[in-house]
């Protein structure tokens, strides 16, 4: 499971850079390396694209894994270039933002747009997988979540979109019903199908989430 | 008659309903200009629920005025822009204000209507708001508390006959059925043959089906519906019938042919009734019902 990203225009950053003039950049060595917005090379391009926007750019970093705890020890070892930056623009994605914002001491500007927690489904494709919904339904519906896949999040059986399959949306995306129709009926349980859910729980997870686990000498 | 759909269904006539749209914006007139013309002629008139996710004058709205003009409403209620409080609110308003009939749909999709980046709800869906009416006439709503004064409504769904594949469909028509269903209408249909298959299975069911039939008005509409309208099929032979009628005379052509099936379908005894559809051409749906011989 990856937090999968994509990148914002570079007008969009651009903007919201305005009024900075020296930049600090921070990408991500795990997450955004692997959806290509924030490794290496994307890195060395925004800093370049700053440059010839006339930013200076004081410094950049590829934190390994930035939503880890590590995160403040790696950018301890780059305090000067930051330091001397008025924000640090970050290439990873909403985790990542938001732990570099609690080390930085100066303002952040997301330099990405986290869509969704998924599996890269072949190089370069990402696909959604959970929704991270708190009340998971995944035994009724032969291990396909209709909440993630289907446009509307639906419980009890497609709705009238189904277009061959697919989904009225997008002839490109399965309809998560039919999918799921397919594989209960492969495995003889179509009668789960039969079974009406009940309105889902939106707050199965109080929001914000907080989970408190008790840890045996914790 | 406190349910004057319910006793058209349960009469054993064959019942026409149609459809109201409500305006983008203030000017109702049109909206009651058609209300007059068809309350003494239908047996009820649906107010759809922004249609298409296009954002309009609401459905409880126009089922008002088709009270306030003698007409019997059918108030559509889709679960994409409400969530369960909200829809229980207008449930209880519209119940008070004489509403009996309610149509539950789950709604289109957001991205296909004019408000794309608005947000989906589908808190509840066409089945949990059918069981919600059915909770809220035993006097408890969704939360499990009591209700001060209950509601009671006739309640149906919809079908989409043609859709590919039909079994999940099916499998979401006996859920419907199972939740208090009373009658069920259905997307356009087109093709008799497969009408009749799709009968052969829903008449096992006790709820009364009501067919849908979308008024053609030019072959490229048939050929547009077939290509980008989920579970429409408008055969080869209809579109050849549309193409092959003189300019100035397609319309006339659309309602002959919507006669005919509205005509065969009842006197075949294929189905319940018909709820007939002409998207922006109201005024013809008495022609049509004319051209049924009703």
């Amino acid at each position: 499971m990856k937090s999968i990203t994509r990148a914002k225009p570079v007008e969009a950053v651009l903007k919201g850079l305005e009024g900075y003039d020296r930049v600090f950049i921070a990408g991500c060595g795990t997450c955004a390396t692997m959806c290509r917005t924030g490794g290496v090379d994307e890195v060395a391009a925004m800093s370049q694209a700053l440059e010839e926007a006339g930013k200076l750019v004081t410094g950049t970093l590829v934190i390994p894994t930035a939503c880890d705890t590590l995160t403040h020890e790696c950018m301890e070892q780059n305090r000067e270039a930051m330091e001397d930056a008025q924000v640090a623009l970050v290439m990873s994605c909403a985790f990542g933002v938001q732990t570099v914002a609690g080390y930085v001491g100066r303002p952040v500007q997301p330099a990405l747009d986290t869509l969704f927690f998924g599996l890269e489904t072949k190089p370069g494709h990402f696909s959604e997988v959970c929704m991270q919904c708190g009340d998971c339904v995944l035994a009724e519906t032969a291990g396909i979540c209709p909440v993630t896949s289907c446009h509307k999040g639906l419980l009890n059986g497609p709705c009238g979109g189904t277009n061959n399959g697919m989904c009225e949306i997008d002839s490109s995306i399965d309809c998560a019903w039919t999918l799921i129709y397919n594989r209960l009926k492969e495995i003889g349980r179509l009668d789960l199908m039969r079974h009406t859910c009940k309105p889902k729980n939106f707050h199965a997870m109080a929001k914000p989430g907080k989970v408190d686990i008790a840890i045996e000498g914790g | 008659m406190e349910h004057a759909f319910r006793e058209a269904l349960q009469s054993g006539k064959f019942v026409v309903t149609s459809e109201i749209g409500p305006p983008k914006g203030t000017n109702i007139e049109p909206m009651l200009h058609h209300i007059d013309l068809l309350k003494d002629r239908i047996d009820g008139m649906n107010v759809t629920d922004n249609q298409s996710s296009v954002m309009r004058y609401p459905s409880v709205g126009g089922t008002l005025h088709i009270k306030e003009r003698g007409g019997e409403p059918i108030l559509q209620m889709t679960c994409r822009d409400r969530n369960r409080m909200a829809l229980q609110a207008d449930i209880l308003f519209a119940y008070t204000r004489g509403v009996r009939t309610i149509l539950c749909l789950t709604g289109d999709a957001v991205p296909v209507g004019d408000h794309k980046e608005a947000k989906g709800v589908f808190d509840l869906d066409s089945v949990t708001l059918l069981q919600t009416i059915r909770m809220m006439e035993a006097g408890k709503d969704l939360g499990g508390n009591d209700l001060d004064g209950n509601v009671d409504f006739c309640a149906g769904a919809i079908v989409t006959p043609e859709a590919n594949p039909i079994e999940p469909q099916m499998i979401k028509f006996e859920k419907k059925v199972e939740a208090g269903a009373e009658f069920i209408q259905t997307q356009a249909i087109y093709d008799m043959d497969n009408f009749k298959r799709f009968m052969d299975d829903a008449r096992k069911f006790d709820v009364k089906i009501l067919a849908g039939i979308i008024l053609l008005t030019s072959h490229r509409m048939a050929i547009y519906m077939n290509k980008n309208v989920p579970g429409v099929f408008v055969p080869q032979n209809l579109i050849d019938e549309m193409e092959a009628a003189p300019k100035g005379t397609k319309v006339a052509k659309g309602i002959e042919i919507a006669g005919r099936m509205v005509r065969q379908l009842n006197e075949e005894k294929i189905c319940d009734g018909v709820h007939i559809m002409a998207i922006g051409k109201e005024e013809v749906v008495p022609d049509i019902i004319d051209a049924a011989g009703l």
